[in-house]
């Protein structure tokens, strides 16, 4: 995951790319063989024990998805906890600062 | 006749089975995952699956961002931003995709209606975009000519 959390006037902007390949079971490979469905199907984002951001994605997302949120209530300094799962049970859960603008 | 000791105990412990298996499994793989919205095929049903039958009325208040033409329908970019006090949920649908509901967000009490995400379009069709404000269900949609689709 890469993440750019930046707090600026009481509010803190979230960039977030996640690498994922988001097949959404449909896609046939080189061989003919349908590719099997794998997609992000949660995302969280909390603020000192307090989800601030939820979301629940299909395989319409696009691959490595890419996303922006706004939130209030934190600022420059203190840790944004953000994590995923996917369909298939994977997931990711990281820390990042928030930093100032 | 009823049925006998053996069947009585087999048809109990089948149906105990199933119903494990059924409430179980779908909540530990995915928690809280709207299966039924995101398998819908058509855009209706995927909107009734995630607010029910409240009635839609289009909304200049919800603000749609999307690019007049893609030329890959695999990233297309998608900002929604509103003004609207009290939006509990922000949904995005591509009409035109074999399953039309790509992402729904919970607005929770500190987030800001305010969003940004990169979304697969089949072919050209309207990114339609629902909010959810107390009862009631804000839609606005626009057309997206897509010259090569993004869901193959």
């Amino acid at each position: 995951m890469k993440v750019k959390a930046v707090a600026a006037n009481e509010v803190v902007s979230v960039k977030l790319l996640i690498q994922h390949p988001m097949e959404t079971g449909r896609r046939k490979d080189q061989g003919g063989n349908v590719v099997p469905a794998h997609f992000i199907t949660e995302v969280t984002a909390s603020h000192k024990g307090v989800a601030v951001f939820h979301a629940e994605f299909g395989p319409g997302v696009s691959r490595d998805p890419y996303l922006a949120f706004e939130f209030t209530g934190a600022k420059a300094g203190d840790t944004l906890t953000i994590s995923w799962v996917d369909n298939k049970g994977s997931s990711e859960k990281s820390d990042f600062p928030i930093v100032a603008m | 006749m009823g049925i006998s000791r053996r069947q009585f105990f087999r048809t109990i412990a089948g149906t105990l089975f199933s119903l494990s298996v059924i409430s179980f499994l779908p909540e530990r793989l995915l928690a809280g995952w709207n299966a039924g919205a995101f398998k819908a095929g058509k855009l209706e049903d995927a909107v009734r699956e995630l607010y029910g039958t409240l009635t839609v009325e289009d909304s200049p208040a919800i603000e749609l961002t999307v690019p007049e033409v893609a030329e890959d329908g695999a990233f297309v970019p998608v900002s929604v931003s509103s003004g609207m006090p009290g939006i509990t949920s922000i949904s995005i649908f591509s009409e035109t995709n074999f399953s039309p509901l790509v992402a729904s967000f919970d607005i929770l009490p500190r987030m800001r209606p305010n969003l940004s995400l990169r979304i697969r379009m089949a072919e050209t069709g309207k990114v339609v975009v629902i909010a959810k404000a107390g009862d009631r269900l804000y839609r606005v949609s626009k057309l997206v000519v897509v010259s090569v689709g993004g869901c193959g």
